[in-house]
């Protein structure tokens, strides 16, 4: 089995730790894993901005980038979820379709795919989980709240795994952080008041890491830490899981 | 976007001047969706009733000229004189004949969103007849000079304080007065003698039946029942989308609709109107007001299937930050997002961006509406009708082309890292809307693709 690596545009530019993480994780976990230098951006910046007309330049990227292999697997929920429902070439829409299917958030390929059951991590520290809204809603990484069914939570099973991590409680178990892209800006008052509460309710429960399985959120809450002069760190799930501290 | 109005993130910036008010705004509205997690968590078949709604409601809008038509036949053969209105100035006419035909000048009104949308209130202010609203919360907003800022809570935006200074104002309580028991009461007392004296009660509809030409009025205090069995005359308007097929199918709604408002298992109050009592008249006005178009559009033809709860308001992150009035429509919050621009692309361009797509809203949404998904389609319509400032369409293009070249991404990546390394003061100033509250994240001396040609590519 051959895993194309994807990694988003603002991972690699501004999280480089969470890639190499998550590189290491999998070949850890025995995969080849290869990272097709050519790629840029899934092209969700635009679309979901309503330009997603421009985004054909990126779409045939992506196919070139990543066609060749068996599974494509990313760091990065929202990434995933953009590439699973709206990756399109009206040229090669067959090709896109097999992309499109091919294409695996982290952590579900590791409960699902590489069906995990152990591993040899470690992380003494109490850890909150931010559920991504897309990976939770979208791509289902775990249950959701205002859904009448069972409970579950692929990140968290993961987690578990870990040796002397400590996961803890929140009051409000998979609110939005308000990152939402370029929502983040245009809409910086509502935004950063999600932040704010996202990031007080970990805090209240005493977190010393806030962890998840979409950069983008964590980048954002690691944003108002910092401006608040907290010591609570944010890493991305993939940093924990591959940690053997 | 238009010159005269405020935008919804303008709107919402002076919202959270006051964090306080943001937080009890948000907790209020919250400790409501809880209760609505709550009472549906008790029924193992909430998502089949979902299921079930929403393909009743699906069946209604692929055939609602039939439906309509064996509404109307059947209402009419009850008693019920049926009008149609094409459009909101139509049915503020019709309204305003049916008072002026009965030589009245003053009207109570129970909750109907429908008239809300088609700003009656302000049309008959202008033709000199008085209406006064009987719901609670409305009365309150009515009193205030606001409109109301959530479609089941009116004035959930209000303190209890604020409340108390109101009554003080208008229905000459002592000042100072916030205890909920005395504010209700002395609202009961005013309310209580405008229904003695109205000959006209205006109501909303719930749910019309199209087999048995009735319709249904849901309330949790009784005041479109006090209006309607006390006035000669009962006028009660509804959008066209609000029928259902069958009775039994009411089961179905009345068990979903208050349990995702507030997690009550049943309004207090849902009464069948089905024929004036002798002497009464009884009418029904039909209101299209652009529902039709809506019908039209394939892609948000399903926002039609809204029964009107407000679930998707309670749930929504960024209603409960930013306010109802933020949304400068008559229906905020995610379900008001997807239906305003149909009603006016350019008044309401600025709505569907108001959202995160976290998707919360299309889950509470008790008939399944694709909520999210409909906000991120509304936003390639806009754009692609000339909707987008020009700033963010050149930014967009620029983005787009860099995307699609990784010798172009590459190097702009290292110019960015370089910027913010070398020249904070570039991208940490006020100018930059992510940094009046949070910071930059640090940049790393090289990017994972940096890292990994040195590193692995020539494993
Ligand atoms: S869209 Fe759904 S959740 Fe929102 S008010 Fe309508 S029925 Fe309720």
């Amino acid at each position: 089995m051959t895993v194309g690596l994807f990694i988003p545009c603002y991972v690699d530019q501004f999280y480089p730790g969470a890639a190499i993480a998550t590189l290491q994780l999998l070949e850890k976990l025995g995969v080849n894993v290869v990272y097709p230098p050519n790629q840029t951006c899934c092209g969700q910046p635009m679309a979901n901005s309503g330009f997603e007309h421009l985004t054909g330049g990126c779409n045939r990227l992506f196919i070139d980038n990543f066609s060749g292999f068996d599974y494509i697997v990313s760091p990065s929920g929202s990434c995933v979820l953009h590439i699973r429902e709206h990756l399109h070439d009206d040229k090669r829409p067959a090709e896109a379709k097999e992309v499109s299917h091919k294409v695996w958030e982290l952590t579900s390929f590791l409960t699902d795919v590489l069906k995990v059951e152990s591993l040899p991590s470690r992380f003494p520290h109490k850890v909150g989980v931010h559920q991504s809204c897309h990976g939770q809603r979208g791509l289902h990484l775990s249950s959701m709240t205002e859904l009448v069914a069972p409970s579950f939570s692929k990140p968290g099973s993961l987690l578990n795994m870990v040796k002397d991590l400590e996961l803890i409680e929140l009051d409000r178990k998979d609110e939005c952080c308000g990152f939402g892209g370029t929502f983040c800006v245009a809409e910086e008052a509502v935004s950063a008041k999600m932040g704010k509460d996202r990031v007080a309710d970990h805090l209240k429960h005493g977190a010393e890491y806030i962890t998840g399985a979409d950069m983008s959120c964590l980048m954002h809450m690691e944003g108002i830490l910092k401006r608040q002069g907290s010591k609570v760190k944010v890493l991305h799930i993939a940093e924990i899981l591959n940690s053997e501290g | 976007m238009t010159t005269t109005t405020k935008d919804h993130a303008e709107l919402a910036d002076i919202f959270n001047k006051d964090e306080e008010r943001v937080d009890w705004h948000d907790e209020t509205l919250w400790w409501i969706r809880a209760k609505r997690d709550k009472s549906v968590h008790q029924l193992p078949e909430w998502e089949a009733l979902r299921e079930a709604a929403s393909n009743i409601k699906f069946n209604v809008l692929s055939n609602l000229d039939t439906y309509l038509t064996a509404f109307e036949a059947a209402a009419k053969a009850n008693g019920i004189t049926v009008h149609w209105a094409a459009d909101a100035q139509e049915h503020n006419q019709i309204v305003h004949g049916l008072l002026t035909e009965n030589k009245v000048t003053q009207m109570v009104k129970s909750k109907s969103m429908l008239t809300e949308e088609c700003h009656l209130n302000d049309y008959l202010a202008t033709h000199g007849i008085e209406v006064i609203d009987s719901d609670l919360g409305e009365r309150i907003v009515q009193l205030a000079g606001e409109a109301p800022s959530h479609i089941v809570l009116p004035c959930i935006h209000k303190k209890k304080e604020e409340i108390g200074d109101l009554f003080h104002m208008y229905l000459g309580t002592p000042s100072n007065m916030s205890d909920p028991q005395f504010l209700t009461e002395t609202a009961r007392g005013s309310l209580r003698e405008t229904f003695l004296t109205r000959k006209v009660a205006l109501t909303g509809v719930n749910f019309a039946v199209a087999e048995t030409g009735e319709f249904v009025v849901c309330t949790n205090e009784g005041n479109a029942d006090m209006g309607a069995h006390l006035a000669d005359v009962h006028i009660a308007c509804m959008g066209i989308e609000k029928l259902i097929p069958k009775r039994e199918h009411l089961g179905v709604f009345l068990r979903l609709l208050t349990r995702s408002a507030t997690g009550q298992p049943i309004t207090t109050y849902s009464s069948h109107f089905s024929k004036p009592r002798a002497g009464q008249q009884m009418h029904l006005v039909l209101v299209d007001n652009g529902r039709s178009v809506q019908l039209g559009r394939k892609d948000f033809r399903n926002s039609l299937k809204c029964i009107r709860c407000g679930a998707c308001m309670n749930t929504c992150p960024v209603y409960r930050r930013s306010g109802g009035h933020s949304y400068h429509t008559a229906v905020a919050g995610p379900i008001g997002s997807i239906l305003a621009p149909n009603l006016d692309m350019k008044k309401y361009a600025d709505l569907p961006f108001a959202s995160t797509l976290c998707g919360s809203c299309s889950n509470v949404c008790p008939v399944k509406i694709d909520i999210h998904d409909q906000l991120y389609k509304w936003r390639q319509v806009l754009v692609k009708e000339g909707y987008a400032p020009t700033g963010k369409k050149i930014a967009m293009q620029v983005m787009a082309a860099t995307l699609a070249s990784p010798t172009l991404y590459h190097a702009a990546g290292k110019m960015g890292r370089a910027t913010i390394k070398y020249a904070p003061f570039a991208v940490n100033n006020k100018l930059n809307p992510w940094y009046k509250q949070r910071d930059m994240p640090e940049s790393p001396k090289e990017s994972f693709g940096e890292w990994y040609g040195k590193n692995r590519s020539k494993k």
